[in-house]
């Protein structure tokens, strides 16, 4: 349990900010709060977000799509899921669109960030947020904000390649490990299949936003309990 | 906005009842969907507990389950679980365990509803789902009880105590006092154990009890180094162990019995006591019988019968099926007048002949429920003279009449009471009355005393309604006339259903739009069973034993009976949930439905049901009344 008054603590750092932040939406969205760092994964409310860029790297690229998906222990829910595709500052490349299949076209009619983010704030508001590979929504919406608010966004987020990379180097054994056997691939389609779950086509937003929520759901029943706490998993 | 989660909606376009779905709709519902994930061997669905969703397996592979644990199905990828519990009373009835890894999707129960309302194909899938969606729904009805489901074997909590019909009376005394028991089995293991259960009762000889002592033995100054074949009661009422509870349980209610010996392949393995199912079914309508017995009076007894309506919605609300909930109410009817009677007798003296009080119609049949006339009879002794006696049982009849109208059964409208003199006769004059009816059919005149046709004993010497049942199983099969005045009776009343298969409805009046779910579903149903069972000779009076005694005799073509059970069963349980549901809502119940307020299923089956009646009416008059034409 976070100690009261220690100022790395997320509940703390998040008061912090609240008082700190400028923007109205960013004020809200702090002093939502964040759950308590005790709270029993079976208890707590997950939000599963999943950005498409336009490249690798959050300096020079921009967001094109949102998605994100409501959830908890036993139940993710569509019905509260949201998905945006947004203009980027940003051209896209040619690759990116390869990848992610937004177009040039699409994303001309699509609005800026900045007109859905009291929506999308109010989506995160609160909840916990769980990523697959924590290097891409952290720092490109914290990058986004910045170059629109001139002020970031902080948050603490669960990662699921992180959790399934600790999973399977525990699996292996101390002899493995001195040979530095490599483990098997954790990205999100390969890890899916380990606990049976279907193939979802990668690189919409929304849909790798689900199978994200669904893979932390998979995880959870495999490798934790309903008692171990989301401070144990959040980074 | 509605978000596409186009792999949701991919994936139901490519499993039936989806792939028929236009792109909106599948649209709608993959927005609406919950996702849940569950480990191999975790359970999904525990039986009993309320169920919201329709589930769609995405991936791996589930285990449906029988409650008694027996496998029921296996379902994977693209197969759907828990509709039955949606359809019926959205109660989990068959548990769901994951067999693998199983992702589900979830449909919620109010789309899953929009969706059969609004798209035709989706909703025949429902219905058509394992091959005949109304037997379905009234098996997993059946299903779900557990004094339906629960077997004998299940209250045999102690071992055996018998003795061998050589050891003498003493020993069997002693063995009594020992064991603390009040009944022995007696058996003899010198007797073939045969394979055919029709053949005998196995090695059990008898049963001996603490009265057969006491009567036999001890007033008597017998002696006690006789054999106990020679005191023990050879007469037997035996039980399977595979038999159900509630079997158990009747033929202990009908008979007074307060022992049942238990067999199993035909070798004895216990004895169950009346308390041994009182126990079992702790809340029950037992109790409520064992009540009756206990008041004092007219008006204590009127009081107590008060509480006969929330005994009722609560075997409702426990699952009975239909033949429970009827079987029990006539039990109940049947206790009020036997405690009546007991009353009157009290109050009047000793009766100056021998008589029977008779239930008729609805009792008879144990098809009571709470809505109900008194249709009662008197068969008096032959000794019975008009002048000298008949005042002794006017009176008597008048006294059980009245208390049975202060106890929540209404005066028969047609005078078919006790009270009425044309309905107290001699048993020879009742036999003639019966032959004459039987004699001189006139579909008229029949209309009004086949009522008569469904009597049972109640109090009294129930021989004497014994021999009148018997005279009509043996005469009616054999008197093609009268068979055909009674199938043109039966036909009367036809099933609510216009030529395009929707309801008819009544157009005005008090109960517009509603339709009289007894006088076109339950009632025309059991008239029709009656003449089929009349044409076999059966003596059987309920209608589900009729039924069966009709498949016995392969009087219907092959399937035609099971359709007619599912057709009774499933009208009659619309008819008990309605007026279960009135008196809850603090309604007087009666028999009117409104169609409209039924779920799309319930309407499907139950058209289902009345088309089921219809054909069958159909068959009936080609059946008996040609030939009778031919006369």
């Amino acid at each position: 349990m976070a100690m009261q008054g220690d100022i790395l603590s997320w509940p703390n750092r998040f008061a912090h900010l609240a008082r700190q932040s400028s923007d109205e939406r960013l004020r809200a969205f702090y002093t939502a709060g964040v759950q308590a760092p005790d709270t029993p994964v079976s208890q707590a409310q997950f939000v599963a977000l999943d950005f498409e860029t336009t490249g690798l790297n959050y300096e020079t690229d921009d967001i094109v799509s949102v998605g994100l998906v409501p959830f908890d222990a036993r139940r993710a829910y569509c019905r509260d899921a949201r998905h945006w595709i947004l203009k980027p500052s940003t051209p896209l490349h040619e690759e990116s669109v390869v990848v992610h299949q937004i177009t040039h076209s699409q994303v001309s009619e699509a609005p800026d960030l900045d007109a859905i983010l009291e929506e999308l704030l109010a989506c995160l508001a609160g909840k916990v947020i769980v990523v697959h590979y924590r290097h891409i929504e952290r720092p490109f919406f914290n990058q986004a904000l910045m170059q629109r608010l001139g002020e970031g966004i902080e948050f603490p987020l669960i990662d699921t390649m992180a959790l399934e990379h600790r999973i399977e180097t525990n699996r292996l054994t101390l002899w493995q490990r001195i040979k530095r056997q490599p483990i098997p691939s954790i990205r999100l389609a390969d890890s899916r299949k380990r606990y049976g779950l279907p193939y979802y086509v990668a690189h919409h937003a929304l849909s790798d936003a689900l199978a994200t929520a669904e893979l932390f759901q998979a995880q959870l029943q495999h490798h934790y309990t309903q008692h171990t706490d989301i401070k144990s998993l959040w980074m | 906005m509605q978000i596409e989660h186009f792999e949701i909606m991919q994936f139901l376009s490519a499993h039936p009842p989806f792939n028929d779905l236009s792109e909106d709709a599948l649209k709608q519902l993959a927005s609406e969907v919950e996702v849940g994930y569950y480990r191999a061997r975790s359970e999904i669905l525990h039986y009993g507990e309320s169920i919201a969703n329709l589930y769609v397996v995405r991936a791996g592979s589930v285990e449906v389950y029988r409650r008694n644990g027996e496998l029921y199905n296996r379902i994977s990828e693209g197969g759907l679980f828990g509709q039955r519990g949606l359809l019926m009373n959205r109660k989990v009835r068959f548990p769901v365990m994951a067999l693998e890894d199983t992702l589900v999707y979830c449909i919620p129960v109010a789309l899953f509803e929009a969706f059969c309302d609004e798209h035709e194909a989706f909703a025949d899938f429902f219905e058509a789902d394992d091959s005949g969606g109304l037997i379905q729904a009234v098996s997993d009805q059946a299903d779900s009880n557990d004094l339906t489901t629960a077997k004998v074997r299940t209250l045999l909590l102690r071992e055996l105590v018998s003795v061998e019909l050589t050891r003498s009376i003493r020993d069997a005394a002693k063995l009594m006092t020992e064991e603390q028991v009040s009944a022995l089995l007696v058996y003899d293991p010198s007797k073939p154990v045969s394979d055919d259960p029709e053949d005998d009762d196995g090695q059990i000889v008898g049963i001996l009890s603490d009265k057969d002592l006491r009567i036999k033995v001890v007033a008597e100054g017998l002696d006690t180094n006789q054999p106990v074949a020679t005191i023990m009661t050879r007469e037997l009422t035996i039980v399977d162990s595979n038999a159900y509870v509630f079997e158990a349980m009747m033929m202990m209610l009908r008979d007074n019995l307060h022992h049942l010996p238990v067999v199993h392949k035909r070798r004895p393995i216990g004895v169950i006591a009346l308390s041994d199912i009182l126990r079992y079914e702790s809340q029950s309508s037992l109790l409520f019988v064992k009540g009756i017995m206990e008041q004092q009076s007219v008006e204590d007894l009127a009081h107590y019968a008060q509480s006969l309506a929330s005994v009722f919605v609560r075997l409702v609300n426990e699952d009975a099926n239909s033949h429970m909930v009827g079987t029990a109410m006539s039990v109940i009817g049947r206790t009020i007048k036997q405690r009546l009677l007991e009353l009157a007798e009290d109050k009047l003296g000793e009766p100056p002949v021998p008589y029977c009080f008779i239930a008729l119609g609805s009792m008879a049949r144990d098809e009571q429920l709470i809505v109900t006339d008194q249709d009662n009879a008197l068969i008096l002794d032959d000794a019975f003279e008009a002048d000298k006696h008949d005042s002794y049982f006017a009176a008597l009849a008048k006294f059980v009449c009245d208390g049975l109208a202060q106890c929540g059964y209404k005066l028969c409208d047609g005078g078919i009471m006790a009270t009425n003199p044309q309905w107290r006769l001699s048993a020879s004059d009742w036999q003639a009355q019966f032959e004459d009816w039987m004699d001189n059919p006139k579909p008229e005149a029949l209309l009004h005393s086949s009522i008569f046709f469904d009597l049972d004993g109640v109090f009294g010497r129930t021989q004497l309604a014994s021999r009148l049942s018997e005279l009509v199983a043996k005469k009616a099969k054999i008197t093609p006339r009268f068979l055909a005045a009674m199938a043109s009776n039966s036909l009367r009343r036809t099933p609510p259903l216009g030529f395009f298969k929707d309801f008819v409805l009544e157009q005005d009046g008090e109960h517009k739009h509603s339709l009289n779910i007894k006088r076109r579903g339950t009632a025309p149903l059991s008239d029709l069973v009656r003449v089929h069972a009349l044409a076999i000779g059966s003596r059987k009076q309920n209608s589900f034993e009729r039924l069966e005694d009709i498949k016995e005799a392969q009087l219907l073509p092959p399937g035609k009976v099971e359709d007619l059970e599912a057709a009774l069963e499933y009208i009659a349980m619309i008819r008990i949930r309605h007026q279960a549901r009135q008196i809850e809502q603090g309604k007087q119940p009666d028999n009117n439905i409104l169609p409209k307020r039924l779920s799309e299923f319930e309407q499907r089956n139950l058209k289902e049901a009345f088309a089921v009646l219809d054909k069958a009416q159909s068959y009936l008059k080609i059946r008996y009344q040609n030939k009778a034409i031919l006369k």
